[in-house]
């Protein structure tokens, strides 16, 4: 997409520093055995116009963390939060969603912070017309005709690419295919010009032709609106496509941050490592055939995390006493490159620092 | 959706046709079977019998019988009363009013009553109020509905004294308020055991509604928890309480004869009870295949209902 | 048998009773659950000795004493428009009603299994006469149902007992059906298909004891419907017929008193309640423990 500070179309990156700050968030779920924290003293940043990958396997953290931001975890059950995430708002106040008021959110919803969910087949209520689904928020938050709000909804159709918007908004969900609702999921998000799009994995669930299509879609979105995105994904293919700068979970914890380059080209966790050789790469030159490998072992039991660095169980690294002790702390290798680990500086020698680096 | 709904009519129809055999099958187990209006007329031989049994058919083999009746049956002439010879159809006619009166404002009763319960108890699951309503759920099911009748009466008539005891209207004054006035205890009545079915049914279908993915999508819009609540939970769960009020219909009609006596009510119910009472069998026998007949409309009726309110169906 | 599949059928039974031991520990802890059977024990415990322990017979009549009021006097919870004592009569009527709930229970419960085990075994044209039957009958609203065959029929116990039967057999039917017709495909009904056993064999000694769950909770909620429905069938009088008190009947000369005397209706219209719902919580309870989806809710 565009390097980082470096916005491709110039828009709202006015140096002001980040639009999103997370600090030490952490999620408690009760379990049947006592506390599990899903997500474990995360703090990142996400600056205006870029886009930020986390990425993780499913449980680490990754899904609670964004619907964090959105406030949709619910409080019930003895689930406790954490930490602070702190929104610059469009009338420049800062704002602290974690305390804010519902109110508050319910206003910040949608129109600042906008969320697209991973499955377009039941992600749309499927007894609501398109149009009625993309302008409900708009009506809402800026009270303005229903009339007016499906003209705007007509607009917005058009902008995802969906052929025919007049006619589309009096269809049901049930009629377009999985790609258009998505296509259409991402109107409903953009419906109130939101700051920041959270996206969690939006093309998991879609064929490999559709994934694409989506992608170059929320790219050139992002290009006429200048939003941030936040995008969630397991997959290093997306992520090497449209993100700026990356952030690998595991386990409830960051475990490596860096921008995308450095990130693949010089991956320092043994966990990110691991994961950049069970990907495909397309992009290998001379058609070397890289061997695949995958992680041997299973994400760790949230009840029964392994004492020390959460991935030394099934990492070839591993040397009793340093990574089984105490939690490795997040190190700047870099100064925007940081890791969790407490090896990094034998591991990272053994990688030959000339990976192919996505295009 | 034509292909939904003609699917559904012809299960309907094939339903109408064993319903039909049911209810000939019991007209011929009536002691004199469909002749005993006349063994007990007095002057009666046996051989002006054996003349009648000739006259009516009664000779011929049963499926020629049946087939004889059901198209009758079809037609609409369902036979004439013992007591007064008015066609049965007419007489159920005169009656049906009284009874649908009932069952509409039990109904309107529990939708409102046993559906707000049921919302707050999903919405506040396992609260105090979610567990002191299922626990009353339970025991309002548990009631024998004409007992409920009986205390309604000694509370309101008789030591309250602001409802009347029973009867649809005093006689010489029919105006809109006292007919009102005497529908409250009967509603009141039958509408406890719908109410409770409806709001335990209603509370499950929240609960399968409300953690749906759309409706993570609509509070992630910022729009207000009552539009969550009203517009996408609400409008998803009042789908399955369709098919669940057609399926009530043959309580209510139970539970409607029950109520009716109890309060001297003058539906379907109470003709039934006197009609079993005078041993008048056509009626009787009319009556019992014309609920069941009522049965079947009301679930028809509400797969056309449900044909128009899901999109889903309705747009195949 | 060969060591290891010993060892791994000892597996299962040790699995087999992990599984009940929960099952029983979520039935014990269903608070209702255990209300509504400490209230039938003792129900059935009052009825079955109590009329032995009361001073009075229940067909006693003594004209000096009508309309005596409950906690007052000799008579603990009064007397009837003729002097009978309520006590004996209630604890009478119990044993009628109780009884009658129990054997329409049984009835219904063989009829529905057998009808739903062959239709949902043999499936095809059997099985969908069957269910059509079935959806058929239920078309009839019950108390119409019940009393037209009631006033076919001249009243007595075993008579109402039958036709309660009769008109509460259908939802059984339809459980097992479903039931059946699920387990016939796994592996266990194939494998003693193909091994040549008979029909009846497969149906009833390979099936149907994995469908015992739902038929052991649709039993206890038929004898709460049975205890209901004879109420309602002797209150309009074409029940159990005096002088034998049942539950339905004391309650129809009740109505008229009921300015004078309400605790004639009172009392007979608790005892219903109180038996009914105590089959119904237990009945729920029975659910929620044999349902093992129950624990993850």
């Amino acid at each position: 997409m565009s390097a980082p500070g470096v916005n491709a179309s110039g828009l709202a990156t006015s140096g002001e520093g980040p639009l999103l700050q997370v600090r030490d968030l952490t999620v408690e779920f009760r379990g049947q055995t006592g506390r599990v924290a899903a997500v474990n003293g995360v703090s990142f940043d996400v600056r205006p116009g870029e886009t930020l990958a986390l990425v993780g396997e499913s449980g680490s953290g990754k899904s609670v963390t964004s619907l964090a931001i959105m406030r949709l975890i619910g409080k019930a059950g003895g689930t406790r939060i954490g930490g602070q995430i702190l929104l610059r708002r469009r009338n420049g106040a800062t704002v602290d969603l974690l305390a804010a008021s519902d109110p508050e959110i319910r206003e910040i919803r949608g129109t600042e912070i906008a969320m697209v969910f991973q499955e377009p087949m039941t992600s749309l209520n499927p007894v609501h017309t398109i149009g009625a689904q993309v302008a409900e928020g708009i009506v809402f938050h800026r009270r303005i005709s229903r009339r007016a709000a499906l003209a705007e909804a007509v607009e917005l159709l058009d902008l995802v690419g969906i052929p025919e918007p007049r006619r589309r908004i009096d269809s049901f969900p049930h009629q377009l295919s999985g790609g258009m609702r998505q296509r259409a999921m991402i109107a409903v998000a953009l419906a109130c010009k939101p700051g920041l799009l959270i996206a969690d994995e939006p093309t998991t669930a879609l064929d490999v032709t559709i994934q694409a299509q989506i992608l170059e879609l929320m790219q050139r979105l992002q290009r006429q609106t200048g939003m941030s995105i936040v995008f969630i994904t397991h997959n290093l293919g997306v992520v090497a496509e449209v993100a700026d700068r990356v952030l690998v979970m595991y386990a409830g914890r960051i475990v490596e941050q860096a921008p995308v380059v450095p990130l693949f080209g010089q991956p320092l966790m043994p966990y990110t490592q691991g994961l950049l050789r069970s990907v495909p790469r397309l992009d290998m030159a001379g058609g070397v055939h890289e061997e695949l490998h995958a992680i041997p072992g299973n994400v760790p039991d949230p009840t029964a995390m392994p004492p020390g660095c959460a991935f030394h169980p099934r990492c070839a690294h591993f040397q009793p006493t340093v990574c089984d002790g105490a939690v490795p702390a997040l190190e700047a290798a870099d100064p925007d490159h940081s890791v969790r680990c407490a090896r990094w500086r034998e591991v990272s020698r053994r990688v030959p620092a000339s990976q192919p680096v996505p295009a | 959706m034509s292909g939904f709904l003609l699917r559904r009519l012809a299960q309907s129809i094939v339903l109408l046709w064993i319903v039909s055999m049911i209810g000939f099958a019991l007209l011929h187990l009536t002691p004199g079977g469909p002749l005993s209006q006349f063994t007990n007329t007095p002057g009666m031989t046996d051989e002006d019998l054996q003349r009648l049994t000739a006259q009516m058919g009664l000779d011929r083999p049963l499926p020629v019988q049946y087939l004889e009746w059901f198209g009758r049956l079809l037609t609409g002439d369902w036979g004439r009363s013992y007591r007064d010879d008015t066609p049965v159809l007419l007489v159920i006619g005169s009656r049906l009013g009284a009874t649908l009166q009932l069952m509409v404002t039990a109904t309107l009763i529990a939708v409102l009553v046993g559906g707000f319960i049921g919302v707050v108890g999903a919405v506040r699951r396992y609260s105090f109020f979610d567990q002191l309503v299922t626990v009353g759920a339970m025991i309002a099911l548990s009631i024998p509905t004409f007992w409920f009748g009986l205390m309604v009466i000694y509370v309101f008539s008789v030591k309250l004294g602001w409802l009347p005891p029973g009867n649809i209207s005093p006689v010489g004054n029919e105006s809109l308020i006292v007919f009102l006035h005497h529908l409250i205890g009967p509603s009141m009545v039958l509408g406890l055991v719908t109410t409770a079915i409806w709001s335990r049914f209603m509370r499950s279908s929240m609960l399968d509604v409300i953690n749906q993915d759309y409706v993570r999508t609509a509070r992630a819009k910022g729009v207000s928890e009552r539009i969550v609540l009203v517009r996408h939970v609400l409008r998803n769960a009042l789908l399955p309480m369709i098919t669940i009020a057609g399926l009530e219909v043959p309580t209510l009609l139970s539970g409607a004869l029950v109520t009716e006596t109890v309060f001297t009510w003058p539906g379907m119910g109470r003709l039934f009870l006197d009609s079993i009472g005078y041993r008048d069998y056509p009626v009787v026998m009319g009556l019992l295949t014309f609920t069941a007949i009522l049965v079947i409309i009301g679930n028809l009726l509400a797969d056309v209902l449900y044909v128009v309110a899901d999109p889903r169906i309705r747009l195949q | 048998m060969t060591a290891d599949t010993a060892i791994a059928a000892h597996g299962g039974q040790t699995l087999r009773r992990s599984t009940r031991y929960r099952t029983l520990r979520r039935f014990t802890r269903h608070r209702l659950a255990m209300f509504g059977l400490v209230v039938i024990l003792l129900l059935v415990l009052a009825c079955a000795v109590g009329p032995s322990l009361v001073p009075f017979d229940q067909f006693q009549l003594n004209m000096r004493a009508r309309f005596r009021e409950p906690f007052a006097g000799a008579h603990l919870l009064g007397t009837d428009e003729l002097g009978r004592d309520m006590l004996a009569r209630l604890l009478m009527a119990g044993r009628i009603s109780l009884t009658i709930g129990f054997c329409a229970m049984v009835i219904a419960v063989t009829v529905g299994t057998v009808v739903g085990t062959v239709a949902g075994f043999y499936g095809g044209a059997i099985g969908t006469v069957l269910m059509r039957f079935v959806d058929a009958v239920l078309c009839f609203p019950t108390i119409f149902l019940l009393l037209t065959l009631a006033a076919l029929v001249s009243p007595g116990i075993v008579t109402i007992t039958l036709i309660i039967a009769l008109t509460a057999w259908m939802e059984v039917a339809r459980v097992v059906q479903g039931q059946i017709r699920a387990l016939r495909e796994r592996d266990f009904a194939v494998a003693a298909e193909a091994m040549g056993a008979p029909d009846r064999w497969i149906m009833f000694k390979e099936l149907l004891p994995n469908a015992v769950a739902p038929i052991v909770v649709a039993a206890t909620l038929i004898i709460a419907r049975a205890i209901l429905l004879e109420s309602y069938v002797s209150y309009l009088g074409y029940g159990i017929q005096p002088p034998v008190a049942s539950w339905g009947n004391m309650l129809e000369k009740a109505q008229q008193y009921l300015t004078t005397a309400p605790w004639l209706a009172l009392l007979p219209g608790l005892m219903i309640t109180l038996a009914v719902s105590s089959f119904n919580f237990l009945g729920d309870g029975l659910r929620d423990a044999l349902d093992p989806r129950s624990e993850l809710s």
